[in-house]
């Protein structure tokens, strides 16, 4: 198991650092706390977007003006920004590889490409936004402005806190700091990453595909 | 049933042969005291106190706030204080409660037990523990000092669409009210997270997920409530904040928003909420019963089972709020239904907790007093409860005081009797003293006849019709006799909150010395000095069954592990300021958010972004240098 190699930090909040401390190591299931803790987080986050996607699934058709969804969606360009955040995924576990095989240039140059293709995700949601706006869909405009907007924008500031956290990786990689033994760390910023991926997949079918 | 070896009495309540007086126990090197000290802890008991001392300081505010509703209402056709004022007072006091009292005074019990239950030396992640409490603070702070701006929320405790939008509350009321209790839910996710990390983690060699005692069982049950309940509301409270600050049209009918959005929402948070307040006091009695019944809980495995059938029901029961609403029969039948099957696990636990005492030697003190006050009034409010599960029911006692008698008869009757029936079971090994009994026997007899006299003539106002949430009655409507008792009441449970804080006072300082066991009582917290050292375990026991301190020779295993003195400390992780700056952060962050600029709450994050770095990147086991007190 990956968790036998990831025992570094294990049990009491030595997220960083942390060394050996005999019994912060002994958890009754063997697994790393951290990553319990984390999983919990992620079923916690998985309501909190279950909520904004149901809101938008109860509202949707029940705006009283347009533009309406299908007359402002672009969705091959929707698709191609969908196409790069699944690569920036790919881009994840190869940089975990790198971290866990401690190959120093591996795990930089990967999560130098997460970094990259969560920025041009955020670029495309930024230029879809600015375009909607012009085409008068604005955040007061509609309810199926607000649901959008708030749904995809809670998605967009999850992944700006990912880029943000995958850059201070990046850079402790170039330093020399992510060690092998550093991986879990490497490993829940990936849980994070791939989370915030499969959030976005939800949306992109249920709010771009089904008209 | 019929264990062999099964003793309750080889540790008789104080006679223990290793109940060693506590300040026998405190070998080794003092904790560190001050001010400074309690605000940078991480300790799970220090942190745990200070829940409890904050709830308690919460309690008298929503308790002083409850009896000037009470003096308005002592009359008909008083007017003592403003209608406006009035619905600050109960929006406030329902906030208060809930949200600053209840869930945390659960939460301060949470802290301090369940890792001593476990055999654990402290919660899984314990300066986000210590960030959970702080952010609460702040936060219950936060919507307190709405009162000084003479704008307290007055949107009901529930908040409906379109009460809270611009246009029928234009001030800053509904603003503190939404962002206050965004803070608090932040609060609430990371301790669920916190608390199923520790639980499922922590738990010491042999100590089995069905070995565990009911208290953690329903901290367990709880904390998964949270974790999925607590970002419902938060979108809630976000599409709600968006709709003041931003004008968006979530609830706004107008333009095509659904008020009932906001109720569905509200509720699927608000129904296991309720589940979230109550399970913790059903897990605390689950322990005090079987403790002074001299007997193990009676089907152990079914209350674990009813109480994991209650969280999951809990789901699926939230529109039985909405009767009124209008959802068609359809979807009230089937709330109608699953609202009647919620009953049958909680009936099963009053069952189990009635067969622990049958044929036990029971004995009677406050904390048992209070255990047997909670199974009969709860079964009181569970009985109205049954009652408008039936639609047509409801519909008459909607918005009457016959449901406010209800969730009162299970708020109070069940949730704070069992804490402080907690309180007084687990005070001795907080404090390594004794709770007065006297006084704690003046204290549930002020309680229990205040708390009827109080609730009980509401039922009666509620059937002639007085609705809630309205500052005044006629007099037409013959309830002021009612409205009476309910006012003596009411300050009967305040005399009985003063005898409280005076005993623990008392207590705290001179009450009677408690060994490691003075209950004899079953679990793991009962095996360590009491008040624990700091590591709680020298060295982590073994576990071997239920009730570990009821068999001679387990009893003696662990206790000549848990008893001994280390030659070297365990090695606990060293305080951090970081909780209460980043704590600080996140409540600016929400408070920033009332400017209504939307780049200004950005400088709040700026800094809890700065704050959250520091804390990442601080080491918790670095040495501590020339300032270590190892003796």
């Amino acid at each position: 198991m990956a968790e036998a190699v990831m025992g570094h930090g294990a049990g009491h909040d030595a997220s960083h650092g942390g060394g050996d401390h005999d019994g912060h190591h002994y958890t009754a299931t063997g697994l790393n706390s951290w990553k319990v803790g984390f999983w919990t987080f992620i079923g916690s986050e998985c309501l909190f977007f279950g909520t904004l996607l149901s809101t938008y699934m109860v509202y949707k058709g029940a705006s009283l003006e347009g533009p309406y969804p299908l007359d402002i969606f672009d969705i091959p360009l929707t698709t191609l920004s969908t196409f790069v955040l699944l690569m920036s995924s790919l881009a994840m576990v190869l940089g975990l590889d790198g971290v866990q095989k401690g190959s120093r240039g591996k795990a930089a140059f990967w999560l130098g490409v997460v970094v990259v293709f969560g920025s041009i995700f955020l670029g495309f949601q930024y230029y879809e936004f600015n375009h909607f706006i012009h085409e008068g869909l604005t955040l007061q405009h509609s309810v199926f402005g607000s649901t959008f907007y708030v749904l995809t924008g809670f998605h967009g500031a999850h992944v700006t806190v990912g880029v943000i956290w995958m850059t201070t990786l990046l850079v402790q990689s170039l330093r020399g700091k992510l060690t092998p033994d550093k991986a879990l760390q490497v490993e829940i910023a990936g849980l994070y990453w791939h989370f915030v991926d499969i959030v976005w997949i939800v949306i992109f079918v249920l709010v771009y595909l089904i008209p | 049933m019929s264990e062999t070896t099964l003793n309750p009495d080889m540790a008789p309540d104080d006679t223990a042969p290793d109940s060693a007086p506590s300040h026998m126990q405190h070998g080794g090197h003092d904790e560190p005291t001050g001010l400074w000290s309690w605000i940078t802890t991480v300790d799970h008991k220090r942190i745990g106190i200070m829940y409890f001392l904050t709830s308690l300081v919460f309690l008298g505010i929503g308790g002083i706030e409850a009896l000037i509703i009470r003096l308005q209402l002592f009359a008909p056709e008083q007017a003592l204080i403003s209608a406006e004022t009035y619905n600050q007072l109960f929006t406030m006091h329902g906030t208060t409660m809930i949200f600053l009292v209840a869930m945390p005074m659960a939460v301060a019990f949470f802290n301090y037990v369940v890792p001593l239950q476990i055999g654990a030396r402290d919660v899984a992640f314990p300066r986000l523990n210590a960030l959970s409490y702080w952010i609460y603070l702040f936060g219950g702070i936060y919507l307190n000092v709405s009162w000084f701006f003479g704008a307290a929320p007055n949107n009901s405790w529930v908040g409906y669409a379109p009460l809270t939008n611009t246009v029928y509350n234009p001030g800053l009321n509904a603003d503190f009210w939404v962002l206050g209790l965004s803070i608090l839910g932040v609060s609430s996710i990371m301790g669920g997270v916190n608390f199923i990390t520790t639980i499922i983690q922590l738990r010491a060699p042999g100590m089995k997920l069905m070995r565990m005692p009911i208290f953690t069982w329903m901290t367990f049950v709880t904390s998964f409530l949270l974790v999925t309940a607590l970002p419902v509301i938060a979108v809630a409270l976000i599409l709600l904040a968006f709709d003041r600050f931003f004008a968006t049209n979530f609830f706004v009918a107008a333009s095509g928003g659904d008020p009932v959005l906001w109720q569905h929402l509200f509720w699927i948070f608000g129904h296991p909420e309720v589940y979230i307040l109550v399970l913790p006091a059903f897990g605390a009695i689950s322990d005090v019963i079987p403790a002074f019944s001299r007997k193990p809980l009676f089907g152990y495995p079914v209350v674990v089972y009813a109480g994991v059938l209650i969280g999951f029901i809990g789901w699926g029961v939230w529109s039985h709020h909405m009767f009124t609403s209008g959802l068609g029969p359809i979807a009230d039948s089937f709330f109608v239904a699953t609202t009647m099957i919620i009953a049958i696990p909680t009936g099963v636990k009053i069952f189990n907790w009635m067969a622990t005492m049958w044929g036990g030697r029971i004995k009677f003190n406050t904390a048992m007093n209070f255990a047997i006050g909670l199974v009969a009034l709860f079964t009181v409010g569970g009985l109205s409860g049954i009652m408008h599960s039936s639609a047509p029911v409801d519909l008459q006692q909607h918005d009457s005081y016959f449901v406010v008698a209800h969730f009162h008869y299970v708020i109070v009757g069940g949730i704070l009797l069992g804490m402080f029936s907690g309180l007084y079971y687990w005070f001795p090994k907080v404090t390594g003293r004794f709770m007065d009994e006297k006084l704690g026997s003046w204290h549930f007899w002020t309680t229990l006849i205040g708390f009827n006299v109080t609730f009980f003539p509401m039922h009666f106002s509620g059937m002639y019709g007085m609705p809630r949430r309205t500052w005044t009655y006629s007099s037409e409507l013959n309830v002021g006799l009612y409205n009476q008792l309910s006012t003596y009441g009411g300050f009967i449970l305040a005399i009985s909150t003063v005898i409280l804080l005076w005993n623990i006072w008392k207590s705290a300082r001179s009450g009677a010395e408690a060994g490691s066991n003075p209950w004899g009582a079953p679990s793991l917290e009962w095996s360590i000095p009491s008040p624990p050292h700091h590591y709680n375990f020298p060295a982590l026991p073994t576990v071997q069954s239920r009730e570990p301190m009821w068999h001679e020779a387990e009893r003696k295993a662990i206790e000549a592990v848990t008893l001994a003195h280390p030659e070297v400390e365990p090695e606990m992780p060293n305080p951090s300021y970081w909780p209460i700056l980043l704590a600080l952060g996140v409540t600016a962050t929400w408070a920033l958010v009332m400017t209504g600029i939307w780049w200004v709450p950005l400088i709040g994050f700026a800094y809890t972004a700065f704050c959250t770095y520091m804390w990442a990147f601080e080491d918790p086991f670095a040495k501590k240098g020339a300032e270590v007190t190892h003796g």
